[in-house]
């Protein structure tokens, strides 16, 4: 691992990669490193196309950490890892993906994570991506999320993408049996003319399954934001979706929620807010002293944070 | 003594929608004073105080601050010049905090026990607000008063405060009463405050009237309360008198 190396492993975690319990880190398309414990364990897959994680039952507070990087332009990076987590474990999983492109050819990742939890098991899943590099070629993150939730079973997902990358395609897909609970928060910046276009769908599938699902962005300059979610209640159920943009300069966000509810004790509600930032959030923090960029940073950097 | 001129209002005016809204005011504000302003809604109270501040720009008349002349001046500008506004209603923030907040007004980091402190002095059991984010989850009161906190943080030479009791409940309201006393004791330089309350007016030094656009009357509080409120027991306009 070289300097740029690190350098992109610092934007994607928020702690270094060796004082995880576990890890594997890949760059352009290969295992470079990894560590493994007697509780969680880290196959290749036989066919080459990815890693198998799994996380024995009763696992308490094991953090995982599965670090992407790609710095040779040109390259498709498709791999498939799949997480099973065992009943009662409890671990935190960061799957970070930076690229560096300093070329005129696209770098692409495209990570499709299938998460298996079982009875009363609990993730925390932090995604984050980022892209940096002088070349022309785009950097580009495609991710798939799917998750199976079994009966009691939570999971946390926040994914971040603030810097860099310039097309994503995000799909998120999950189906939960009883009480089981999905938390999904999502905060995008896009700037120049890059393009992120989110689809979640959410299967309420069990008794007194509930998920929250909340996007917050915002699109500046030429930048163009999708996001799509549809909740679906199947039985006694909550399921909630907000939507939250501001937008800037040319930038425009689409946001399209959608709940569908198949049984009378299903409860779902859609929220989506789109606008500039509000003049009197400006003048409040003006009458404090900032200047109108500084308030503005202030405003996105709150709203993001 | 002569009056010591801290702000001075020359002849401004102020139209909107073919609408007078500030009519050649004219007024001299002193440093170290406690000034109340009143008058029925649609008086031009609130107009007046956005302009000192520099929210609005009159259309005519200049402002002068210190013998400086500020017409001019931006909003962030006249903030640091050592002016300070408490608006009517709040705003709400996404993802900011009231220690966020807190951090501007006062123009550098504070110390999370320095901005428990502040929020002490408008009531607020600190360590339950501190982190909060200043959003809609906060009831008109909370936010009321952690509006006060940021100015009592950023302690200017000149605050307004614009009708302070609006959208609180009565209890908040009481509270408010004893958090302008301690203001008014503590902060120094002069403060300017909105109100319809005759309770916020018993604290002032000066009363001044407005209506339609004009200042009708100004005067100590002790000449201004024998005149008007003889024999009444009642508010320019509010709902909250008891």
């Amino acid at each position: 691992m070289n300097k740029t190396d690190e350098s992109l492993l610092k934007e994607v975690l928020p702690s270094d990669v060796k004082k995880a319990d576990v890890y594997n880190i890949r760059k352009n398309g290969k295992c470079v490193e990894r560590k493994v414990n007697p509780y969680i364990s880290i196959d290749s897959k036989e066919d080459g196309s990815g890693i198998d994680i799994y996380v024995k039952e009763d696992t308490l507070f094991g953090i995982i950490n599965i670090p992407v990087i790609i710095t040779e332009s040109g390259l498709k990076d498709v791999v498939y890892n799949d997480f099973h987590i065992g009943k009662n474990a409890n671990v935190t999983i960061i799957a970070g993906c930076a690229i560096h492109n300093d070329s005129c050819d696209h770098s692409e990742h495209d990570g499709i994570h299938r998460f298996f939890l079982e009875e009363n098991s609990k993730v925390k899943y932090i995604e984050i991506h980022y892209g940096e590099g002088l070349g022309s070629g785009k950097k580009v993150l495609n991710p798939v999320t799917e998750i199976t939730m079994k009966k009691n079973s939570y999971m946390l997902m926040d994914s971040v993408q603030l810097k860099g990358v310039d097309n994503t395609l995000r799909k998120t897909k999950a189906t939960l049996y009883d009480n089981a609970t999905l938390v999904i928060t999502e905060k995008i910046l896009t700037t120049g003319e890059q393009y992120a276009k989110t689809d979640f769908l959410v299967d309420l599938l069990g008794e007194n399954s509930s998920t929250h699902v909340t996007s917050r962005s915002v699109a500046e300059d030429f930048s163009y934001q999708e996001f799509n979610s549809n909740i679906i209640g199947h039985g006694s159920c909550y399921g909630h979706v907000e939507c939250d943009a501001i937008i800037k300069d040319e930038g425009k966000v689409r946001a399209v929620p959608e709940i569908y509810a198949k049984s009378v004790d299903a409860n779902l509600v859609h929220e989506a807010t789109i606008g500039k930032i509000a003049g009197d959030q400006f003048t409040k923090l003006m009458s404090l002293g900032l200047n109108a960029k500084e308030a503005e940073d202030m405003i996105i950097h709150g709203f993001l944070k | 003594m002569g009056m010591i001129r801290l702000l001075e209002l020359k002849d401004i005016c102020f139209f909107r929608e073919n609408k007078k809204i500030l009519d050649h005011v004219n007024l001299c504000l002193e440093s170290d004073k406690f000034y109340v302003i009143t008058g029925p809604n649609g008086s031009g109270k609130s107009t007046l105080a956005k302009i000192i501040m520099g929210i609005e720009k009159p259309d005519s008349g200049r402002i002068l601050f210190d013998g400086v002349d500020i017409t001019d001046m931006s909003l962030d500008k006249r903030a640091e010049l050592g002016f300070g506004f408490a608006f009517q209603q709040p705003v709400c923030f996404k993802g900011i905090t009231v220690y966020d907040l807190l951090n501007v007004a006062k123009g550098k980091k504070i110390t999370k026990e320095e901005a428990c402190n502040i929020l002490s002095k408008v009531g607020l059991c600190a360590l339950e607000y501190v982190d909060r984010e200043i959003n809609k989850t906060l009831s008109g009161g909370e936010l009321k008063r952690i509006e006060i906190a940021t100015i009592i943080a950023k302690n200017p030479k000149f605050a307004i405060f614009d009708e302070p009791e609006a959208g609180i409940d009565l209890w908040s309201f009481k509270n408010l009463i004893r958090v302008f006393k301690d203001v008014r004791s503590s902060l120094s330089g002069t403060t300017l405050v909105i109100s319809h309350q005759e309770r916020i007016l018993n604290i002032a030094d000066m009363i001044i009237l407005m209506e339609s656009g004009k200042i009708a009357k100004m005067d100590t509080k002790d000449h201004f309360m024998t005149g008007f409120f003889s024999g009444k027991k009642c508010c320019l306009g509010g709902d909250m008198d008891e």
